[in-house]
């Protein structure tokens, strides 16, 4: 099967609407199933008591900040390498999910640092470089509403994400580089020290943000495409239709 | 060199080779900063006001001063470096010079190069030559002066270079000064944690050396990449 016949606005908008309704229920099932073993099924921690179950929101979300950036600094390269629009379209509906992503670990991550360390902040080497990365996404998503040729924008947010994708290693390796506040790995390629019903919820909770993720990019996507190709001849039904409602 | 001279180099550069590009780039830009030597006058000042800022701010007392030192004249390089970015492709943008450069037969990520040398040259190397100066204000001790003074040695071209980045991908936008710091600021934090934890290292005792090699170790990568992406954000903003 040809799959590059979906690299074009024309044909993905489509096959992005067809796909959203599978992830979106995906996502809630999982979310569903990953609440369960959360709250009824995983035991209580020995040092920290109810108070650690924020990390089936908090580990999923962190995980998700640095995946999705990732990803757009690799469709962003798409898009530099190969000057493909829907490259850059991708990228740029990955950025705001990505925001939020790092904003939920924070926010978590702050409200889990309370009960446990006595405070909401701490400057330790992983938050900080999570603070970064928050700044970096905001930074992208700035750029592009400055700049208004999208084809100026597109390159130009690519070369940003490209430049700040150094800080996604630091922020992965900060616990182990530096012995500070933040508690080391606990899922490594060599197994998992935490208790397995623990360990099934994360990554329950994981996917349901993945597909949750997924959802809500192809639909920003198709909202993307609809706006940049609204003069290009596929969409022109579409958009008399729309102008006559509006006359209407 | 004489008036005659000056009028007779030639606009853009001519040879196709990258060091010449790249010598031409390092004159050209070092004596358009010299002759407006008030605006580098200023810059200057700039760093040395934000300095005296913190100290008037808190209390002059020694074990403060000591503590506050390093991170405040690592911040202050931050903010006046991030000042100074905008005359780098700003001027030459407006009057077209940087769309001949481009097409001149020096490969661009030279002239760039030699642009960012000169930056550093004007910017970052006189904040290094003020450290005894700013250094004894902070009420600083030789060895913690040494530290500092070889962190914002690797520390500042750092600074230039991705500066230039973020300067290159903001050229003739609105919004320039803040979107620019937004943009450059969270790539700066690195360089900032390091040279101050190298200072902060050497006080505890633990030596300088650890963030001294990663300073050094992010400024070989930045020599090595921000040329190309400075560079690849110039053509981005000439098309």
């Amino acid at each position: 099967m040809n799959w590059f016949r979906y690299a074009s606005p024309a044909t993905f908008h489509p096959l992005a609407g067809r796909l959203i309704p599978w992830f979106g229920i995906a996502a809630a099932l999982l979310a569903a199933i990953g609440a369960w073993l959360a709250f009824a099924v995983a035991p209580v921690d020995a040092q920290q008591g109810e108070v650690y179950r924020i990390i089936y929101i908090h580990v999923p979300s962190a995980w998700m900040s640095m995946f999705l950036y990732v990803v757009m600094a690799f469709w962003g390269a798409l898009a530099l390498g190969f000057g493909t629009r829907l490259s850059a379209m991708l990228a740029q509906a990955i950025a705001p999910t990505g925001a939020l992503m790092t904003v939920i670990a924070l926010w978590t991550g702050a409200l889990w640092g309370r009960p446990t360390w006595g405070t909401y902040w701490a400057w330790d080497a992983r938050m900080t470089s999570e603070l970064v990365l928050l700044f970096l996404y905001l930074g992208v998503i700035a750029l592009r509403q400055a700049i208004d040729d999208p084809r100026r924008a597109d390159r130009a947010c690519a070369v940003l994400a490209l430049v700040g994708v150094v800080n996604v290693p630091i922020i992965y390796f900060s616990v182990r580089w530096w012995n500070t506040l933040h508690q080391g790995a606990s899922i490594r390629a060599s197994g998992a020290s935490m208790d397995p019903t623990m360990l099934a919820g994360m990554l329950v909770m994981t996917f349901a943000f993945w597909s949750y993720a997924i959802a809500i990019v192809l639909a920003r996507l198709r909202a993307i495409v609809l706006e940049r190709e609204r003069g290009a001849a596929w969409l022109a039904p579409q958009v008399s239709r729309t102008v006559a409602e509006a006359a209407r | 060199m004489s008036a005659e001279l000056t009028a007779l180099q030639p606009a853009v550069p001519v040879h196709d080779g990258a060091w010449r590009g790249l010598a031409w780039a390092v004159a050209r830009d070092l004596r358009l900063a010299l002759r407006s030597r008030a605006e580098l006058g200023v810059q200057l000042l700039f760093y040395l006001i934000v300095v005296a800022l913190f100290p008037l701010a808190t209390s002059p007392e020694r074990n403060l001063l000591v503590t506050m030192g390093p991170p405040v004249l690592w911040v202050a390089a931050l903010l006046a470096s991030l000042l100074s970015l905008q005359r780098l492709f700003a001027a030459d943008h407006a009057d077209g010079t940087l769309e001949q450069i481009a097409l001149s037969p020096a490969p661009l990520e030279a002239v760039v190069s030699g642009k960012i040398l000169a930056h550093w040259l004007t910017t970052g190397l006189p904040v290094v030559a003020l450290v005894p100066l700013t250094g004894i204000a902070y009420q600083l001790d030789a060895e913690s002066l040494l530290v500092l003074v070889a962190g914002l040695l690797l520390g500042t071209p750092i600074l230039s270079l991705l500066g230039a980045v973020g300067a290159a991908l903001t050229l003739g936008l609105r919004g320039g000064g803040s979107l620019l710091a937004l943009l450059v600021l969270p790539l700066y934090v690195p360089v900032l944690i390091f040279g101050a934890g190298a200072v902060d290292a050497t006080r505890a005792g633990l030596g300088a050396g650890a963030n001294l090699s990663l300073l050094g170790a992010g400024l070989a990568l930045a020599i090595v990449g921000a040329p190309f992406a400075a560079a690849a954000a110039v053509r981005i903003a000439l098309d």
